[in-house]
């Protein structure tokens, strides 16, 4: 029996015990505890996924107990690839927000990293777990310790946002529970590989249309696709740095990944495509997701603010591009799960040693940043081109499944807002560029009139070492996994479609 | 012909990209930085030089880096086209990083380690695209140079680059991506590979709508060529350092436009494709409208990098209007014409950046008489301007020639008539620049009658520059051979 799929969420599920107890006891080796398990859960799901590419699926049954009594964690190799996701930014988190964490919550920094460890453990159990009512209980989780880490953050609006997310989330898990429990009254079983092996007997049961709307409503609900996304820009941009930089790019995607996976494991891509009629109208959200997140990006004065617009509308990229109905499709929203989560990560890390530096990122603020903080910088504009989708960055190359998904569906709304989303990004980020270049600290009349020479050099004010080291890899990381897209999608992804 | 793989190709461009945290890193001895872009440069020429007997050979080499989808990798292989224009840019690329020491450092310039840095990037890109085996390469170098050139456009940091920069951003930006990527994935959809072939990659299953459309957004997509009515920022772009304007703007940046194009219409369509939908004369149409508005908006420009920049804008219409004759003589001029117009529009520009590092004079208007003062400047501008007009003893000469010789093999009088009148705009434009230099009167002169060059630095690239333009006249045997077995490739024998 191979026990590294267990051992991704108990090690940071022990962590935060462990760290809970040393929170009392010594309470400088909490970082430490948390560091060491967030790591080993890296490692054992990098192990998964080195194991699942090579042998396929592991099946591995919580303390022995058979489906449908026991609980089935099922990798195959999008989880495996989603794990190791979690797992790297969780770690790699970690060791970049020790400042900032030290810096934003000196007396309370135990238990953030406790509840951030509890996140963990959510998250990487939402994505290991084969079993629906399980899967809940998992979300509730991550939901739960987020709450609370949102309510650490800004002193003043951080409580209100993390309210406002605790009624929009428990109405989404609420929709995804009574599916469910739907599912159960008509199957007699929460396992998803049992339930899959019944659809094709009682794919025209109204039960069963009625759960799938009402788990994908509550999916919807909390990935934030647009309209249901108004708890998002709040929670995200008033949540600890620390935070932040884990929740943003991961919740979403891991939703992502929820969604996808009631798609292809659960419900069949059969039942979707060819016996419901609603891919159409879901990839019309999607559209309109790409558009009204962008819009709404364009209206932001605060940086952050309009990441977390940005993260609205990529949400639209995945959603419209696995319901395209088509290979390509489903590869550019699965690719896109993974890269928008490295991109999302960069540009917050990058956003955390703004504010380490500068507190407050209104954009009018960033004055002469490349001159400040090269190296932040640097780690921004990469990121910043992912999104825009230029190449090698890997967003180029999921938006290029996606686009060409939509080229065979014939979905042409689709493929032009993921291109005139991709030019809003460009105005997004050169608007912050401009700032950032063109406009120095000192002078508060506008650029000088001297246009050669004599300009006022700006002292280098970086960020922690260990914020840019990962800031670094994060960077490097959008470029490998771009050039490496086709052993990605080779790999992983392919395997999954055509099993 | 055989394919050699090599990684030579990949080395021509990983060079100039390697040396730049050489570059920065050594930002604080600029003599010590400067030594490291000549030596990139030397290296990276090299490599590139020492493929030409191959290349002549007929044979092809090439490398693939990394695959990315099906029938769509990052892949490098080096051509007879790619092969002339990698030679074009890398050895300006040494000429030029002469002339931006004695031009920055003429000006006492700010941040010259970024500026070197992005210029390595650039050319690095720019050598990419020239060697790029297939059109998602391509479009990656293509955007890699967009990027990489902002920071160099907008170099000032003032009020009047960043408006230039959104305008470069707006145009090159928007139509690559609003344009040339929907196209491309449209040409990946359609038939499943992106990989340049000279029968191109449509069977023939394509209809003439399709097509024309196609064509279109590649065409106009790819605006770093100039095309009207995409054609507002290169003149934008003018407020950038004079370097920046010579060898970007008149050499890798726009012929990696025109380059562009000239791929997408031998190694995408095809010429025979093209010549059997009659689309070679709609592409010769909008390239021939190009070539004589900027022209005759170039006589009213009274600042000296504006008007060469829409000279510019002209002389690259030459190009693609030679690709879309689609005649064998056409084609080889119209590629030739990449080389022939890269040597004498740089003599221009560093002429036009040597008398403002010497006089601070950026108006043309205020340059009667300089001839006195700076004649070597000035006589190496008389020999860039009549290769640009396409007068003998210059290199221009042999590219307008087979140009011309394209119209009639392809019994296109109305593109001869083209041809020939914005040779006549382009003498009226430059021209009279030379003579205010030197014959006006005593009380018309703005300038003493004292011998006062540019520093050291400026003027020798420039002459070297003009020298090259005026041996390619008797020599133009590498470039016309290249150009010669590029279309020989294309038309398929």
């Amino acid at each position: 029996m191979i026990h590294y799929p267990a051992v991704v969420v108990i090690a940071s599920l022990l962590g935060a015990f462990i760290a809970g107890i040393l929170a009392w006891v010594q309470e400088r080796y909490t970082y430490p505890a948390a560091l060491i398990a967030t790591g080993i859960s890296c490692a054992a799901a990098v192990w998964d996924l080195i194991y699942v590419a090579g042998h396929g699926p592991i099946a591995y049954h919580m303390a022995g107990w058979a489906p449908p009594m026991g609980i089935e964690y099922r990798i195959d190799t999008l989880n495996a690839m989603v794990l190791v996701l979690i797992t790297a930014i969780a770690f790699l988190n970690l060791a970049a927000s020790w400042p900032n964490v030290k810096q934003e919550m000196p007396d309370r920094s135990p238990s953030f990293y406790v509840m951030y460890l509890l996140f963990v453990v959510g998250l990487t159990g939402v994505a290991s777990t084969g079993d629906l009512f399980n899967l809940y209980v998992l979300i509730e989780i991550t939901s739960l310790s987020s709450y609370t880490m949102i309510a650490l953050g800004d002193r003043d609006r951080g409580p209100i946002s993390a309210l406002n997310y605790v009624f929009v989330g428990v109405i989404g898990a609420s929709f995804y529970l009574l599916g469910v429990g739907y599912i159960y009254i008509k199957t007699g079983t929460l396992n998803m590989a049992e339930f899959a092996a019944m659809i094709p007997n009682i794919q025209d049961s109204t039960t069963i249309l009625t759960a799938f709307i009402l788990c994908i409503v509550g999916v919807f609900i909390k990935m934030a696709l647009f309209p249901l996304h108004v708890w998002l820009p709040n929670a995200y941009s008033y949540a600890p740095v620390g935070f932040a930089r884990i929740v943003a790019p991961l919740m979403t995607k891991v939703m992502v990944y929820v969604m996808v996976r009631l798609m292809i494991t659960v419900f069949g891509l059969d039942y979707i495509f060819i016996k419901l009629h609603i891919a159409d109208t879901i990839v019309w959200l999607g559209t309109i997701a790409i558009l009204a997140g962008g819009v709404m990006a364009l209206a932001q004065t605060n940086l952050k603010k309009m990441l977390a617009y940005i993260i609205v509308c990529e949400i639209g990229y995945m959603v419209g591009g696995a319901w395209l109905g088509n290979d390509s499709g489903i590869t550019g929203a699965v690719l896109h799960i993974l890269n928008d989560g490295i991109m999302t990560f960069a540009l917050f890390l990058a956003v955390g040693n703004m504010v380490y530096k500068l507190d407050r990122v209104e954009i009018k603020d960033l004055k002469g940043l490349f001159a400040g903080m090269p190296w932040t910088m640097t780690g921004f504009v990469l990121a910043a081109f992912s999104i825009v989708g230029v190449p090698p960055t890997c967003g180029f190359f999921s938006k290029w499944y996606l686009i060409l998904g939509a080229f065979e569906a014939g979905a042409w709304h689709f493929a032009a807002a993921l291109l005139i989303s991709s030019l809003i990004c460009a105005v997004l980020f050169f608007k912050v560029f401009e700032v950032c270049f063109f406009e120095s600290p000192d002078t508060h009349d506008g650029p000088g009139s001297d246009a050669h020479g004599h300009h006022t050099t700006v002292a280098i004010q970086e960020a922690p070492a260990i914020s840019l080291a990962v800031l670094g890899i994060a960077g490097i990381s959008l470029i490998v996994v771009g050039l490496y897209s086709k052993t990605i999608v080779v790999r992983l992804i392919w395997p999954l479609l055509n099993p | 012909m055989e394919l050699i793989t090599s990684i030579k190709p990949v080395l021509a461009v990983l060079i100039p990209l390697a040396v730049i945290p050489v570059l920065v890193s050594s930002g604080g001895r600029p003599n010590v930085r400067e030594a490291w872009a000549f030596i990139a440069g030397i290296l990276s020429f090299t490599l590139v030089a020492s493929m030409v007997p191959a290349v002549l050979d007929e044979n092809r080499i090439g490398m693939t880096l990394f695959p990315i989808a099906p029938g769509a990798d990052i892949a490098l292989r080096v051509d007879a086209l790619g092969m002339l224009f990698a030679l074009v840019a890398s050895s300006l690329y040494i000429i030029t990083s002469m002339y931006s020491i004695g031009y920055m450092r003429g000006l006492n310039e700010h941040s010259q380690t970024r500026f070197v840095a992005f210029f390595a990037l650039a050319i690095s890109a720019t050598i990419g695209a020239a060697f790029s085996a297939n059109l998602l390469t391509l479009y990656l170098f293509y955007e890699i140079l967009s990027l990489a050139t902002y920071p160099l456009v907008t170099h000032h940091q003032d009020e009047n680059s960043k408006v230039s920069g959104r305008k470069y951003l707006t145009f090159i930006l928007g139509t690559s991506i609003g344009l040339v990527l929907p196209a491309m994935i449209w040409c990946y959809h359609a038939t499943g590979t992106l990989e340049f072939s000279a029968a191109g990659i449509f069977e023939s299953d394509l209809s003439t709508p399709s097509a024309t459309v196609l064509l279109l957004m590649f065409v106009f997509g790819f605006a770093k060529a100039g095309i009207m009515p995409v054609h507002s920022w290169l003149p934008a772009a003018m407020v950038a350092p004079t370097p920046v304007s010579a060898l970007l703007h008149a050499v890798a940046v726009v012929k990696v436009g025109v380059f562009s194009i000239v791929r997408v219409l031998t190694g995408i369509f095809g010429v025979e494709l093209l010549s059997s939908l009659g689309l070679g004369g709609l592409v010769a149409f909008i390239a021939s409208v190009t070539i004589l508005v900027s022209s005759a908006i170039a006589l009213s420009q009274d600042e000296f990098k504006r008007r060469l920049a829409y000279s510019t804008i002209g002389q690259l219409s030459y190009i693609v209007l030679g690709a879309a004759l689609l005649s064998p003589k056409g084609m080889t001029g119209g590629i030739l014409h990449i080389t022939m117009h890269a040597f004498g529009k740089i003599t221009l520009f560093f002429c036009a950046g040597a008398i403002f590092v010497a006089t601070g004079k950026k108006y043309l208007s205020q340059m009667v008489g300089i001839g006195y003062r700076m004649p070597v400047t000035m006589t190496a501008f008389l020999i860039g301007s009549m290769s640009i007009i396409g007068l003998p003893p210059t290199g221009g000469f042999i590219s307008k020639w087979y140009l011309v010789l394209g119209t009639l093999e392809g019994d296109q009088a109305v593109m001869l008539f083209v041809l020939l009148t914005s040779s006549l705009l382009n003498a009226a434009y430059f021209m009279p620049i030379f003579y205010k230099a030197f014959f006006c009167t005593q009380e018309e002169a703005m300038f003493e009658r004292k011998f006062d060059e540019a520093p050291v630095m400026c003027v020798v690239p420039l002459v070297i520059t003009a020298l090259i333009s005026f041996i390619l006249f008797f020599a133009p045997q590498p470039f016309l051979n290249l150009s010669t077995l590029a279309v020989t490739g294309f038309t398929g024998g």
